[in-house]
């Protein structure tokens, strides 16, 4: 079983849908239990780092997201939910570093871009041995964001340009993260997922 | 790579139907959103727009099935506009699985509503749509309301740049002049707009022939949306998309995985 954490962020039903079609069964929860012991977990996130932070902690998702890495057990952060896993972020707070679960001892910082947000379709270039990105060459994912992590980290990579390159993939043992929103992605997205599932 | 351009085709819907005019062979049911959400999915498309043109709250209520019914079976962005007026509102339709809102005379009426938005889901939920035509302003632009009717006594270019300070995400320009002449978008109100605003622009209003959409293009929009020539068959996104790629512009290609 998938389970979707519910911490107060966004559209869930399609992320849901989503991770269906992938034949697995899916739950959407705020349950510790559920979301400790679930073969996969997805940590979705939209809005902004600090109060995604805060809904994270209200839960105690954090100590769900650690509990799960330190067990080795598969969980997946989409768009903000993959900067929460850094270190910290310095999104709105005028210079002031937020903290994040801190799987990865990295910033996440603004995209150097005139345009922002990074509104629709980009491509990805994958660095190391990829299992999420296997067969999944020249594809574009979907990405709406203005912050980013810039450093690599984990055993796999991929990487963006937008303004500059940043980091839109990892993954690194039990933890898989994407910048982009696979659920949003179209065909190329839901082979991305499928991956994943394949991975637990 | 660089970010390729977005193709969005714009659907009104109002009692869970979609209306004015689509005309599509390859359809069961013309009037069915989720099935022609489906289709220009399938077609290309790099987003959807459903504009709710309902004029009762029970007929809103229909359109929160079709975004639910829409964002389970089609996975690409769905921004969703119309008789939106309060935080609440959104919440329903983000929650029925609309990725983001597209907010008009709401927002002239009481721009805090901008901010309030954007504090509370992030800006990249908000699309401000502004309905602007040619008129002896300061900037040579101004606000209309009313489908274009009346004006709002608004300079389109101090809205602009009002509007992205209170924490819009994206901007979503229509020229009331151009609308439905598939005369060509209007050029110079997209390059005044792109010289004064930094989140992402989308162009409507006046798409014609293929030209018309690299125009916009290079006048700055980043993404084009477009109704009738899509819905009329006059061309099918794959070939916008096929002719922007032939000329340079990055553009998604479809998966085949």
């Amino acid at each position: 079983m998938i389970a979707i954490l519910d911490y107060g962020s966004g559209n869930l039903r399609s992320a849901q849908r989503a991770f269906e079609l992938s034949g697995a069964e899916v739950v959407i929860t705020s349950d510790k239990d559920i979301a400790l012991n679930a073969a996969g977990l997805v940590v979705p996130g939209v809005g902004a780092f600090a109060s995604c932070m805060r809904g994270l902690i209200n839960m105690g998702g954090d100590e769900i997201v650690r509990a799960r890495v330190a067990g080795q057990r598969p969980t997946l952060g989409i768009c903000v939910g993959m900067q929460i896993f850094f270190r910290d972020g310095d999104e709105h707070t005028n210079g002031e570093l937020h903290k994040g679960v801190g799987l990865w001892q990295e910033s996440i910082s603004k995209l150097k871009a005139p345009i922002l947000p990074h509104m629709g379709w980009n491509t990805v270039s994958v660095t190391g041995n990829s299992n999420l990105f296997n067969g999944l060459t020249d594809q574009s994912f979907y990405f709406v964001h203005s912050y980013a992590a810039k450093a690599p980290v984990g055993i796999a990579q991929a990487w963006t340009t937008h303004g500059e390159k940043f980091l839109s993939a990892v993954e690194d043992g039990a933890i898989c993260a994407t910048q982009f929103h696979p659920e949003k992605s179209g065909d190329a997205g839901l082979a991305l997922i499928k991956n994943w599932v394949a991975m637990l | 790579m660089t970010l390729s351009i977005r193709i969005i085709p714009c659907l009104d819907v109002t009692d869970g139907r979609v209306v004015k005019g689509v005309n599509f062979t390859d359809l069961v049911d013309a009037g069915d959103p989720v099935e022609m959400a489906s289709l220009y999915n399938r077609e290309g498309a790099d987003e959807l727009t459903f504009l709710d043109i309902s004029a009762s709250s029970s007929d809103r209520e229909t359109t929160l099935d079709v975004v639910r019914k829409t964002a389970e079976q089609v996975f690409i962005p769905l921004t969703v506009g119309g008789g939106i007026r309060t935080v609440e509102d959104v919440d329903r339709l983000l929650r029925a699985g609309a990725d983001k809102v597209s907010i008009n005379t709401s927002a002239i009426a009481r721009p805090e509503l901008i901010a309030e938005i954007a504090d509370r889901f992030g800006s990249q939920v908000l699309v401000i749509s502004i309905d602007a035509r040619r008129a002896r302003t300061e900037s040579g632009f101004e606000v209309t309301t009313h489908g274009g009717r009346q004006s709002a006594g608004l300079d389109a270019l101090a809205w602009v740049g009002k509007a992205c300070a209170l924490g819009a995400g994206e901007i979503l320009l229509n020229s009331m002049d151009a609308d439905g002449t598939r005369a060509g978008y209007d050029i110079g109100m997209i390059t005044a707009v792109r010289a004064i605003s930094k989140v992402p622009l989308i162009a409507s209003g006046g798409a014609g022939s293929l030209e018309d959409f690299a125009a916009a293009l290079d006048a700055g929009a980043d993404a084009l949306l477009a109704a009738s020539v899509f819905h009329f068959g006059v061309h099918r996104i794959s070939d916008v998309k096929k002719y922007l790629s032939a000329q340079g512009y990055s553009i998604r290609t479809n998966a085949t995985v």
